[in-house]
């Protein structure tokens, strides 16, 4: 049977391209892998090889021929003997796969995963549908401890090792010198060195290590000393553990928790001062966590540890030393998903995470001082966002104000402004007001540190503006 | 056992010739390896395939002959230059090809494409779109081995150009401190995309691990015997606890770096020297024409493998595209 030979696309975006010269004459005999043609396309000349084996019966586009389009027939092979008289005209021929592809029959088919009904929470999360967040029942969980959040950190980290193996810890320091702000004191001395491993400087490859043990069937938990260092890593964090899922259909996933210090410690200057929440909250395949408290600590990484997915684990230095009331019991485990009203209010909504809940509580008991009732949600979660949680709030407030450490621009506070604007716009009687980090890389200077981070002042004056108070 | 120094070119130590049956295995695989790829051109040049596509074409010996000397248990990674490791690793014609052309039945159900492609089953973990990332996720999987005691060794695929990565470094650092079982292959086809070798790197790829006592080889990558031979004494060297072992393979590719790569960078002469007097799959077949495999004997086998190709092309062009619900799953693994 003959065969035709078409005008090749040979980058992305060809089209059409001219048939530069013929390499072969009609009568030749040509194997696959011979050159037989050169072609222009608009970057480059080309050559082109034959796929098939066989005699050259027929030569349709004729050297220096311009502009031809890509599946045109140019020529036509046919085997020994075989008769090429009969031949159609190439405009006949010409062979629009895709669009033929498209409309294929097939493109219906019965397949459970296909006809799955859209009520999964992470469909619906991509989607941007609202809806409520998992349940849980916070109170239940009487029994509780005084403890620091570092502590409870450890905690959290040493009952998920007791009970299950392939949760291990990787990071600098975190075994012999028992972590670099003793998040994992004793660790080493329970575990042994096969599962709480000191690892060399290098950020970048142990990373990407511990998501290629991930794939392999482990549940790495990677310390970054800082959230800074984890820079080195963000190509692994988001291209190969954010991703991985989704390139491989579902088939190969990666179970692993990144955690370390997000955000501004105490002078320590621009390159160790930053806030990291709306880098990764940007990528789809992440889930994002930023506690405040003790329990915000334990449960927040229990459930990040037991997650199948990968997990950003935000903490902030300042707040290791802090003591809460923990609970003790193996089985708490907040939901990542759900934020928390730490006070209710009716007045205004003041949204925040991590260091700056604890900044919004204290601003909530001045401002009742003032007449200001405030209602404060602690979102423990970045991504997936409980927009449920601040959405019902502001409905019942009708102001909003935010606040977040890090810079504004494109932040957790613009997110949660675009939020209320295309949902509870009718709500609201005010703009939100975003409280941010001043938007310059950290000063050294105490003053001008100072400057820069959001101040208890700050959010009064944001609050006093959304009630129309000033 | 004190790490053997590193070493040009193994002597491949004739312990007799290779039986009739494993040439013709080889022989088979490498010429299925060529056969889809020109099929993938094929298509691509269709406009059946976007984007990138990275043909394997010339260095078939490579992945063949390591594949050939591996254990079940044993795990790979490779760069984005990907077909052939899948096909070696046993993985289907029909859903790789189907993954190319963008389809429901292809391994990825079509979110992934040419660099993305993996199956657990089978013990490959990608396809990577990104020059070194792989060498880490391979220096992991061997952590993984060593951590869970299966006995496998991991088989972490570069080329040339990934290997002046900082992250390569970083990672024969690691797996020689914890003496993980780790193959690092490096696959030099002597150009980093359009810059040669000479040009890109400094010393000797294989001599890089000196410095953390990893021993080195290079080997000929156009020998399917010489890859084999080292494969089998480096993954023994692995699997025995003495850590990580670097093989630099010397091979070419005969195509550009992707598609639309005009490959202007080396003579003709350079590329039609190697086509005709290293052609690792010629070699084969005067090796089995030596031993009285006919012409006719091989073109069976040829026929076979064309029509298995086309097969996958077909199928590759059958299956429908992934349906638009696609678009939102496997995001996350479902939280219900």
């Amino acid at each position: 049977m003959p065969t035709q030979i078409l005008m090749p696309a040979l980058s992305p975006t060809m089209t059409e391209g001219n048939l530069a010269k013929w390499l072969v004459a009609e009568g030749d005999t040509i194997e696959s892998g011979d050159v037989i043609a050169e072609i222009e396309t608009d970057k480059a000349t080309m050559e082109v090889e034959a796929v098939d084996d066989g005699v050259i019966g027929k030569i349709l586009v004729a050297e220096g021929s311009e502009n031809v389009p890509v599946n045109d027939v140019i020529a036509i092979l046919v085997e020994d003997g075989e008769d090429s008289a009969v031949i159609p005209s190439p405009s006949e021929t010409r062979i629009n796969s895709v669009e033929k592809s498209k409309i294929s029959p097939q493109s219906v088919r019965d397949d459970n995963k296909e006809n799955l009904e859209a009520t999964n929470r992470d469909i619906l999360y991509a989607q941007g549908v609202i809806f409520e967040p998992p349940a849980f029942d916070e109170a239940s969980f009487t029994e509780t401890i005084n403890q620091s959040v570092r502590d409870a950190l450890r905690d959290a980290m040493s009952e998920e090792m007791r009970a299950d193996d392939r949760v291990y810890l990787m990071g600098e320091e975190v075994a012999e010198y028992q972590g670099a702000y003793k998040v994992s004191q004793g660790m080493l001395d329970e575990f042994g060195a096969r599962r709480v491993i000191d690892t060399p400087i290098t950020e970048h490859g142990f990373a990407g290590m511990a998501v290629g043990s991930a794939m392999n069937g482990l549940k790495p938990i990677v310390e970054f000393m800082t959230w800074n260092f984890g820079m080195q890593a963000i190509d692994h964090i988001i291209n190969s553990a954010a991703k991985t899922l989704y390139m491989a259909g579902g088939q190969l996933g990666c179970p692993i928790v990144f955690r370390g210090a997000n955000g501004a410690a105490s002078r320590v200057g621009a390159q160790h001062s930053q806030c990291f929440a709306s880098w990764y909250a940007h990528v789809p395949g992440l889930k994002v966590v930023a506690p405040w408290s003790g329990a915000d600590a334990k449960g927040l990484l229990k459930a990040a540890i037991r997650d199948p997915n990968p997990i950003i684990f935000l903490e902030n230095e300042l707040l290791y030393g802090e003591k809460f009331d923990v609970p003790v019991s193996d089985d708490f485990e907040i939901p990542i998903g759900r934020a928390k009203i730490e006070r209710a209010g009716a007045d205004v909504t003041i949204v925040a995470f991590s260091i700056m809940v604890g900044k919004a509580l204290k601003v909530a008991q001045e401002l009742a001082e003032q007449g200001i009732d405030a209602e404060v949600i602690n979102l423990r979660t970045i991504r997936p966002l409980d927009r449920y949680t601040i959405l019902e709030s502001v409905k019942k407030t009708n102001r909003i104000v935010s606040v977040e450490e890090g810079w504004a621009f494109a932040g957790i506070g613009a997110e949660i402004a675009a939020l209320c604007g295309e949902h509870a716009f009718d709500y609201m009687d005010a703009p939100l007001v975003r409280v941010c980090g001043a938007d310059v890389p950290m000063p050294y200077a105490a003053n001008l540190e100072n400057l820069a981070l959001p101040k208890p002042k700050d959010i009064i004056n944001a609050v006093r503006k959304v009630c129309y108070v000033d | 056992m004190s790490p053997p120094k590193s070493k040009k070119k193994t002597a491949v130590k004739k312990t007799g010739q290779p039986s009739l049956e494993e040439l013709r295995k080889l022989y088979y695989e490498m010429l299925m390896i060529r056969r889809f790829e020109e099929k993938s051109g094929q298509l691509y040049g269709m406009g059946l395939i976007g984007g990138f596509c990275h043909l394997y074409i010339g260095q078939e010996a490579v992945v063949t002959g390591i594949n050939s000397v591996q254990k079940p248990q044993d795990t790979v990674v490779t760069s984005y230059r990907d077909h052939a490791h899948m096909l070696a690793c046993g993985m289907d014609a029909n859903g790789i090809m189907a993954e190319l052309t963008g389809r429901i039945d292809g391994y990825s159900r079509g979110k992934g494409g040419s660099m993305h492609m993996f199956s657990r089953e089978k013990g490959f973990f990608g396809g990577n779109g990104i020059v070194g990332a792989g060498v880490a996720i391979g220096a992991g999987l061997g952590f993984g081995h060593k951590y869970s005691g299966d006995g496998g060794v991991a088989i972490a695929y570069m080329g040339d150009g990934a290997s002046n990565q900082g992250q390569v470094g970083e990672c024969y650092n690691m797996a020689a401190l914890w003496d993980l079982p780790v193959l690092f292959v490096i696959e030099n086809n002597q150009y980093a995309m359009g810059t040669s070798a000479t040009r890109h790197a400094a010393g000797q790829l294989y001599r890089r691990g000196e410095g953390y006592g990893i021993p080195g080889e290079q080997v000929d990558g156009m020998d399917v015997f010489a890859v084999q031979t080292a494969a089998k004494q480096a993954l023994d060297y692995a699997r025995s606890g003495n850590g990580p072992y670097i093989l630099e393979v010397m091979t070419y590719r005969y195509r550009g770096h992707s598609m639309s790569d005009p490959a202007k960078y080396r003579t003709k002469e350079e590329v039609s020297t190697m086509k005709e007097d290293r052609d690792p799959i010629a070699n084969v077949k005067n090796m089995l024409q030596e031993r009285g495999i006919d012409e006719a004997e091989l073109k069976v086998v040829d026929k076979e493998i064309k029509a298995i190709v086309a097969e996958a092309a077909k199928f590759a062009q059958e299956s429908p595209e992934p349906s638009e619900h696609e678009l939102w799953t496997d995001i996350l693994v479902e939280s219900v």
